[in-house]
């Protein structure tokens, strides 16, 4: 889950990360009472879920009140990568001096939390990754013990040379590992971690994601979620408990299991279609799950054809076949379906299905070729 | 023969009373399989369908039944748990099915379980079977046939579809083992193929993969540095847009790393053969075995 960059400022500065203060407006006129009560020249900055928000324009400077009102009310328009800005952030403009990037991920390889620190802050992380790779300086934390003092020196005098703010910098990095362990998070970063003139180290930036399994046992965490900053069918598809993904193709699927959907996708494009989403109605799907998946599916109105890919193992197929008829008796559909299933309770759900005036096949590419004819308005295959 | 399970196999299910662990402990029963202990704190002493008994603790049924492998179906927050009490009783194989486990977690449980050497495969898989010898899991039992091909997968009911085609095809398996879809887990891509290798009945090796990390990657060096049997393999994602999970939390391409594209590369450099579609997996196999 992400969090916005206000919510991940609050939980670093309960940790002791030196964070300048900000605060969030939703319109103009708030964002121009929050400039006029800090003084001077604010930066105003759109909370919204994607990265390069800075080159998309909605992150800007303003040195008058008037100036954040107006700039607040460009950025509150913006519709970044498909997203529409809500909230904007408005904090005073800090000096910089210099520029670092710190961060903890969970690394797959070492299996463990990882810090990485680069001198090279400010900017895209990979790019500096990709290029500069001596750049960043990668440790791995040993889970029992966390992040040791002597540790977070020695990355931080990686970053810096005055002793003052390598101190400065080590402290830091012990509290992000804290906020990143304690917290359930799968990346935790502040970039850039800047330099003042005065030689004071402060994080004007702030990230992170939530590992979604963590939620469930800390509801604190999981009430941090903004539903408007997400695309309507996918917070839908979450409270039905699907796991969704919108794309711009027009064969929607419907599929159990995470590998199985992937590979229903790839099959569409690799007969000339393009898939309009990932969806996993996942193992034990009851009837209700179909008539969600379909109601999700149908409302994507790019959507041409829709096709179903079930193999049932803890699945039973039945259920699926139930909930399609539910499904479809409650709203008929507008668009032509293709159905393949088999394993578990076959029988009954083909005979569920023609009972029902639909048909199912066994067959997962002759389901994939059919959908892909279907939704480009070619005869059936 | 086999890899990790055979007849000789011993099972233990903790969180035999569960409505997950009671379904497919009765499945694994029915198919062969020896449930000798189940494992519910607080119903010690009670007996699963009049036959298995269940203890209080994993060290208690290891203790009782000379049990060599467990079985775990309790609920994400007490995964973690279970996992390291198995290691600690000393079961040497510990499969984890509960999908949803907190990947900070496995952080613990992982040098947890390998200092006290025992295997750890998933969490977040469907286990494994050897056909007519043992199942572990939840793989259905009728899609498999036993033969010669060895199986290794990240994903569950892709796995079924690749099987299911397999047997249809009458190519059976000496081993089908999915090691799950989660960033971190015990039993990875290059341990199975290590197995496999060292297997006499496995001719030749499928390996089912998908986007995120680099497992298949290093997994396709290994198949051209350490091993004499074939290897086909096929790689789910090709589709999938940077930066979302795709249902399993491991499955997810960061930045530009991770992709379908790379690993299909990655197996192609390294002599394993590449099915564009899971059904091309039969014909590469035929032609790998001819």
């Amino acid at each position: 889950m992400n969090i916005h960059e206000y919510q991940a400022k609050e939980i670093f500065r309960k940790y002791g990360i030196p964070i300048p203060p900000g605060e969030v407006a939703t319109t103009p006129e708030q964002a121009e009472a929050i400039a006029r009560k800090f003084g001077g020249t604010v930066v105003v900055k759109a909370q919204v879920h994607a990265g390069g928000r800075g080159k998309a324009g909605g992150v800007k400077l303003a040195r008058t009140p008037e100036e954040a009102k107006s700039v607040a009310a460009q950025i509150l328009n913006l519709n970044i990568k498909g997203l529409p800005v809500q909230r904007i952030l408005v904090t005073p403009a800090a000096d910089i001096a210099s520029e670092a990037y710190v961060g903890v991920i969970v690394d797959r390889a070492s299996k463990r939390a990882v810090l990485m620190a680069s001198p090279a802050g400010g900017i895209d992380i990979e790019e500096v990754a990709a290029k500069t790779p001596e750049k960043i300086l990668r440790h791995s934390v040993d889970p029992r013990y966390g992040l040791q003092a002597f540790e977070a020196m020695q990355i931080a005098f990686f970053l810096y040379s005055e002793i003052k703010q390598v101190r400065a910098a080590a402290k830091i990095l012990q509290q992000l590992y804290r906020a990143f362990s304690e917290n359930g998070g799968s990346l935790a970063e502040i970039n850039p971690l800047v330099t003042t003139p005065a030689g004071d180290v402060v994080a004007l930036d702030a990230k992170m994601v939530i590992d979604d399994n963590e939620l469930e046992r800390r509801p604190d965490i999981a009430a941090l979620r903004d539903e408007s900053a997400e695309a309507p069918s996918e917070v839908d598809a979450r409270n039905a408990n699907l796991t969704f993904i919108k794309l711009d193709g027009n064969v929607g699927c419907i599929v159990n299991g995470a590998g199985l959907a992937m590979a229903t996708m790839d099959l569409v494009k690799y007969y000339g279609g393009e898939p309009a989403n990932f969806l996993d109605i996942g193992g034990s799907s009851n009837p209700e799950k179909v008539v969600a998946a379909l109601r999700i599916i149908t409302g994507d109105t790019n959507v041409k054809a829709i096709l179903f890919n079930i193999f049932g193992g803890i699945t039973r197929t039945d259920d699926v076949a139930n909930g399609i008829v539910t499904a479809i008796r409650q709203n008929p559909l507008k668009v032509p379906l293709v159905i393949r299933l088999t394993g578990t309770n076959e029988e009954i759900a083909v005979k569920i299905l023609s009972e029902n005036g639909l048909s199912a096949m066994t067959d997962m590419d002759e389901a994939v070729k059919k959908a892909v004819a279907l939704a480009t308005g070619g005869k059936a295959a | 023969m086999s890899i990790f399970i055979d007849k000789g196999t011993r099972l233990i299910v903790q969180g035999i009373t569960g409505r997950d662990g009671s379904f497919h402990a009765k499945q694994m029963i029915e198919y062969g399989t020896k449930v000798v202990a189940g494992v519910t704190p607080g119903k010690g002493g009670q007996k699963f369908e009049a036959k298995v008994p269940i203890f209080n603790t994993v060290e208690q049924a290891v203790k009782e039944t000379g049990a060599n492998a467990t079985v775990i179906y309790v609920p994400p927050p007490f995964a973690a748990d279970a996992m390291m009490e198995a290691a600690a009783a000393g079961v040497p194989f510990i499969v984890c099915i509960t999908e949803g486990v907190p990947v900070l977690d496995m952080t613990r449980v992982y040098p947890y379980v390998k200092e006290r050497g025992a295997r750890l495969l998933g969490p977040n898989c469907p286990g494994l079977i050897s056909p007519g010898e043992s199942k572990v899991g939840i793989i259905p039992g009728r899609i498999c046939m036993k033969g010669p091909v060895g199986l290794v997968s990240r994903s569950g009911t892709l796995t079924y579809e690749v099987v299911y085609q397999m047997t249809r095809a009458k190519i059976g398996q000496t081993t089908c083992v999915g090691i799950g879809g989660d960033p971190i887990n015990g039993t990875n891509f290059i341990d199975c193929l290590d197995a496999f290798e060292k297997d006499p009945a496995t001719e030749a090796v499928v390996m089912i993969g998908e986007i995120g990390g680099t497992d298949e990657q290093e997994a396709a060096r290994f198949v051209r540095e350490k091993m004499k049997k074939p290897v086909v393999g096929f790689i789910a994602g090709q589709t999938a847009p940077p930066g979302r999970r795709m249902g399993h939390a491991g499955a997810i391409i960061s930045g530009s790393a991770g992709t379908a594209a790379e690993k299909m590369q990655a197996f192609e450099e390294n002599g394993v053969g590449v099915a564009k579609r899971p059904i091309d997996v039969v014909e590469l196999l035929k032609r790998a075995m001819r």
